[in-house]
């Protein structure tokens, strides 16, 4: 039988990766869209995970998480796409050198006054998605190792410490001018959607959850790539001259 | 019934655009990409390249689609 330390430890690392996932499209998309209609999501989010883990218990092992990852990864796929468009056509019209000083000169994304349903879907679908992953890793490694307790305090310590510090960064992150934001969440979003989509088919990822960050340096490149060329295109911008 | 009618309408626009957006062959795209991954994997040939292929390519195209619009 594994010690409860153990158990504790590895619940916690394993739940921190998927934490950090929930935690950054909640960031990206709260300080793009507005926090109000984004943090209504988390909390459905957390609600509807807190229902689906009491009713289901253990056998929440057995649900298929799958055919979730595909829905999930391949929708925020397609709609961080559009992000990601629009974020290179904002960056190379405004240039780096136009990124400015007071990020709330820009217009917000989201203006409207009633309810940003968008915002509340995109942290809604991370919160569910990524939890219901914690809760996969606690019951199977408290389960597995008749240490259900110290499992429980790993995952739940996991999605503490890492909200805490997404709390801590929302200011920040916050005053990052938007144009720049969209462009970033757009990346992040179509990274992960592109991984869980994937990974939903059955898909072996080289590196396992490493591929990650092989995919955010790809379309980072692709991205200063796009914004390059479009510089050019709209502005005449040279670097050479 | 005018009211559930509006709603059912807004609940459709919102998913459309969420979707599809702006340019609908980067959604179809992906989704034959997708179909195709799915094919392949079953296949027990190495897919995941497919995918992130298909966007670094879309997003191009996309792009030059939006720049002639303008």
């Amino acid at each position: 039988m594994t010690g409860p330390a153990i158990v504790l430890i590895t619940t916690f690392l394993a739940s921190a990766v998927e934490a950090i996932e929930m935690v950054t499209i909640v960031l990206g998309v709260g300080a793009t869209r507005g926090w109000r209609s984004t943090l209504v999501g988390v909390g459905a989010g957390f609600t509807v995970l807190a229902v689906v883990v009491a009713a289901l218990g253990l056998a929440l092992s057995r649900v298929p998480i799958g055919p979730l990852r595909l829905i999930v990864g391949a929708l925020l796929l397609v709609f961080g796409l559009q992000w990601f468009r629009k974020g290179v056509m904002r960056v190379a019209a405004h240039g780096l050198a136009g990124i400015r000083l007071h990020p709330e000169d820009e217009p917000p994304e989201w203006s409207g006054e009633g309810f940003d349903w968008l915002a509340f879907v995109l942290s809604f679908k991370g919160v569910v998605l990524e939890g219901l992953e914690v809760a996969f890793i606690v019951v199977s490694f408290g389960a597995n190792a008749n240490q259900l307790g110290a499992a429980v305090i790993g995952g739940v310590g996991a999605v503490i410490v890492i909200g805490a510090v997404g709390l801590v960064l929302h200011g920040p992150v916050s005053r990052i001018p938007r144009s720049l934001l969209q462009l970033v969440v757009g990346i992040l979003l179509t990274t992960f959607g592109t991984f869980w989509s994937l990974e939903g088919l059955g898909v072996e990822w080289p590196g396992s959850d490493g591929a990650i960050l092989g995919l955010l340096a790809l379309y980072m490149l692709t991205a200063a790539t796009y914004i390059t060329i479009e510089r050019r295109r709209v502005l005449g911008f040279n670097p050479g001259t | 019934m005018g009211t559930i009618w509006s709603w059912i309408v807004a609940f459709g626009r919102f998913w459309y655009h969420f979707i599809i957006g702006d340019d609908w062959t980067v959604a179809a795209a992906v989704a034959v990409g997708l179909i195709l991954t799915a094919i392949l994997n079953s296949a027990h040939i190495i897919a995941w390249w497919l995918v992130p292929l298909i966007v670094v390519t879309m997003l191009g195209l996309s792009l030059r689609r939006a720049n002639n619009k303008t």
